[in-house]
């Protein structure tokens, strides 16, 4: 079958649907000035290929065939301090890092250690070890501590609503328009007679609602470029920047899994990432400073490459944190090292930080919330001490 | 029409169609629909050899139009090479013309929920010419056979060995692995397990996915051969056996073999699909009652899925009106059998459910499309459908909301609903008024 999309439709994000297929975007209200954007990498990002570390001596015995060149080189990678490199298509990134406003967390994971892509995304975004209702997004927004009125509701915006976002807040998705639409009156008379269908009557009631919200804030469809997922992360930018606009957002992108030809496979998913950072700190503007994002993934890739130039699911990997409001410049690891002996499970990265501690430290010290919050969010994680030193004093 | 021919014809079916007749006795017509070969290969369609062929050819015309120096679509150049899309289009006009006139709904539903079990993606680009004859070749002869036979068919098809890669993946101590220092590719293996056959609750490990990959290690086919076809390739095969979950299996094509009948015949797997027919057919919190007996059909019958679908339609809570939300697939075929309109008005489906969220064949994840109403209902979404039934009525000219209200939903049409349509200022607002209604999103 052909699916055809128009340029226009295609560069506002629904060709997110088939072209890139996989970047979504969902927003909340919440009683703070800060803006908190969490960024799902889905798929098992490779986080020896996002964040090289060059440096160690046993790198190329696993993998050379899918390391980047070093530092220097033509289409080498982008040097991070002597032992890490950035990968060549996170340009961006790296100009973020000089900046002082990038830190990659490396050597992290969850709790979890399956390597189902589904449990684990599951998992993760619940907090927790296993399927819950509501994700750990949610559940911190109920936590911040509210100094003047508080806004329960929410106010916008993606076309599904990822599990982390899910719970008691209300939290609405966005996404561009692309048919015409009913007269307000017979959406009225629509919204009435789905009333009684518990989940279609308050979907259509948030979803009005929320388009009002949405379209005043982007003065109507434009054309955003760069790609659905810098436009949505450009759309998500004006809208947290707007001063009666949501504070929390959650995008998700996909096309991580790179099981074969992984050099030619990952720069494009890593460009877009790349891309929709620049835009979203461009369209933050002012607020830039005021914001903290965390970019993560379930989990990830065997240290060996595999047979087929491409890399299976495995354990440790990297997570981002980066925003105006962050204290960059450095990579904070506990590098375990690659020798055979070091490997988790002689194939994975052995993680050495609790993917929950970096989560737990940006609740702590970006949102302000409390031991006990914390413990609220992410249940039975006693063992997972928040990191500190990840929001900057400038903020 | 009595509420339980309209459950059969929404629940079991895919919403009745224009002015078909309505069927005299649900139960005996869901039956009869197990019945015999699936109509839709008696119409031509490409095979995955066509595809692949396909793709060699528009892959050989591209190499030498680079080497004439002059682009594809400059002036005075050749078009670029469009076999691929040219039976791309064929095959996916032939299949909604199917989906929409079928008078084997049933059946068809079944094809498409197998389809999404064993999900295959256009996702990857290679899979683009495969997915269609994956659906002909490895799924439309099994939904009412064994449901070992559909996995043997469906893991040496192109599609699934393209799709999920093992096509490429090399025993390390097999002649090929040797020589090339290439290796394992575990994709096919775990998802197999995962998703396809006994599912995590089975219990395995890491090891069994890594001694599963080792089994399926050459299994592969010959693109270049003609036609292009299915090959175990036994010098990239992992010599020695293999032990997974406990169980050993000789080196070998016969190691492969043995293994698929044992985990396709495997009581956690029946257990699994029993789960994910339930789900689909009945309720999103499949009843434990109604697993159980869908699974004791499958133990007791060998994995006949004749027989469980046949079960699933006794299953007195199948029968509970509006118990689960249609998907856009569901949802733009229903509509568009409703209406019934002429080919020429038609809209184009594959288009609408991928602006709706839901493009054929495209699935993000090997774990194919949500099947709960949670998935599909977000604000946004359910809007766009909206938006979607209001412009599709606009190309309807003058059919009546209140004869179709009575038609596709009979007695589950609300008397608000009927009231509201009767009230509504045009034929356009009434029809909008009709499909967006609870009763008509809801299976």
């Amino acid at each position: 079958m052909t699916l055809a999309l128009t340029r226009r439709s295609a560069l506002l994000g629904l060709g997110a649907a088939f072209t890139l297929g996989r970047a979504s975007l969902a927003l909340a209200a919440a009683a703070t000035d800060k803006r908190f954007v969490v960024v799902l990498l889905r798929g098992a990002l490779d986080g020896m290929s996002a964040v090289v570390p060059y440096g160690d001596r046993d790198l190329g015995t696993w993998r050379s065939e899918i390391v980047p060149p070093q530092p220097g080189q033509p289409n080498g990678l982008l040097d991070l301090g002597g032992f890490y490199g950035l990968h060549p298509a996170l340009a961006g990134l790296h100009q973020m890092f000089q900046a002082d406003e990038l830190l990659p967390v490396h050597a992290v994971a969850g709790p979890y250690r399956s390597r189902s892509h589904f449990e684990a995304q599951d998992y993760m975004e619940s907090g927790a070890d296993h399927r819950m209702t509501s994700g750990w997004l949610n559940r911190a927004v109920n936590y911040i501590p509210a100094p003047g009125n508080r806004s329960d509701v929410a106010i916008a915006v993606g076309s599904t609503l990822p599990l982390v976002l899910r719970g008691p807040v209300a939290v609405g998705t966005w996404m561009p328009k692309t048919f015409g639409a009913p007269q307000p009156d017979l959406y009225a008379r629509i919204a009435m007679l789905s009333e009684h269908d518990p989940v279609l009557g308050p979907a259509i009631a948030d979803g009005l609602r929320e388009r009002g919200f949405a379209s005043a804030t982007l003065g109507g469809d434009k054309d955003l470029g760069n790609g659905a997922f810098a436009a949505l992360c450009e759309a998500a930018g004006k809208m947290l920047a707007a001063n009666d606009g949501p504070r929390i957002a959650a995008l998700e992108i996909g096309g991580w899994d790179t099981h074969a030809a992984q050099p030619q496979r990952l720069a494009p998913p890593l460009q877009q990432l790349d891309a929709g950072m620049v835009a979203l700190k461009g369209a933050l503007g002012d607020s830039w400073r005021k914001t903290a994002v965390l970019v993560m993934t379930e989990f990830g890739r065997t240290v060996r490459a595999n047979g087929t130039r491409g890399t299976d699911h495995g354990t440790g990997t990297v997570a981002f944190v980066l925003g105006g409001a962050i204290s960059g410049g450095k990579v904070r690891a506990n590098w375990p090292g690659l020798a055979q002996n070091n490997l988790f499970e002689n194939r994975d990265l052995q993680p050495t930080t609790d993917l929950r501690s970096v989560v737990k430290g940006l609740l702590a010290q970006h949102l302000g919330l409390d031991r006990r919050a914390l413990a609220g969010v992410f249940p039975d994680s006693a063992g997972a001490a928040p990191l500190p030193g990840l929001a900057s004093v400038r903020a | 029409m009595d509420t339980r021919t309209v459950q059969a014809l929404i629940r079991f079916g895919l919403g009745r169609r224009g002015g078909e007749a309505a069927p005299g006795n649900p139960d005996a017509w869901l039956a009869r629909q197990l019945d015999g070969p699936d109509p839709a290969l008696a119409v031509p369609g490409s095979s995955f050899a066509d595809g692949l062929i396909a793709l060699r050819e528009d892959r050989k015309e591209r190499e030498a139009l680079k080497l004439t120096g002059v682009p594809p679509g400059a002036p005075g150049a050749e078009s670029a090479p469009h076999r691929v899309r040219d039976m791309i289009r064929a095959d996916g006009k032939a299949l909604a013309d199917h989906v929409l006139a079928t008078d084997m709904p049933f059946r068809e539903r079944l094809v498409w929920f197998w389809a999404n079990h064993f999900t295959v993606s256009v996702r990857r680009p290679e899979c683009a010419a495969l997915v269609m004859p994956f659906l002909r070749e490895a799924i439309r002869p099994n939904v009412n056979a064994r449901f070992v036979g559909m996995l043997f068919a469906v893991m040496r098809h192109p599609a699934m060995l393209t799709y999920l890669d093992n096509a490429q993946s090399i025993g390390p101590n097999s002649p090929v692995g040797l020589k090339t220092h290439r290796g394992l590719n575990e994709n096919l293996a775990r998802e197999s397990l995962e998703l396809h056959t006994v599912s995590p609750a089975a219990g395995y490990t890491q090891a069994d996915v890594t001694e599963y990959a080792k089994l399926l290690t050459g299994w592969s086919f010959a693109p270049n051969y003609n036609p292009p076809q299915f090959l175990f390739r036994l010098n990239a095969h992992e010599p020695g056996p293999k032990t997974v979950m406990g169980h050993t299996f000789p080196a070998g094509a016969e190691g492969g073999i043995a293994i698929l009948t044992w985990l396709g015949t495997h009581p956690a797997t029946y257990r699994n699909i029993a789960t994910k027919l339930v789900r689909h057919f009945v309720a999103d919190s499949p009843p434990h009652a109604d697993v159980a007996r869908i699974e004791a059909v499958l133990r007791a019958t060998g994995g006949d899925l004749k027989a469980a679908s046949l079960e699933l339609t006794r299953l007195p809570d199948a029968w509970t009106p509006m118990a689960k939300l249609r998907s856009p697939w569901d949802y733009v075929v229903a509509v568009a059998r409703a209406l019934d309109l002429p080919p020429d008005k038609r809209p184009e489906p594959a288009g609408i459910m991928a602006k709706l969220g839901q493009p054929p064949f495209n699935a993000p994840l090997p774990n194919g499309w949500p099947d709960t109403a949670s998935e599909w209902s977000a604000p946004e979404t359910l809007l766009r459908r909206i938006d979607w039934a209001y412009d599709v009525t606009g190309h309807a000219g003058d059919v009546d909301a209140a004869a179709l209200a009575e038609t596709t939903l009979g007695p589950l049409a609300r008397p608000d609903m009927l009231k509201e349509i009767t009230r509504a200022g045009s034929r356009r607002d009434a029809l909008t008024l009709l499909l967006t209604s609870p009763e008509f999103q809801r299976r």
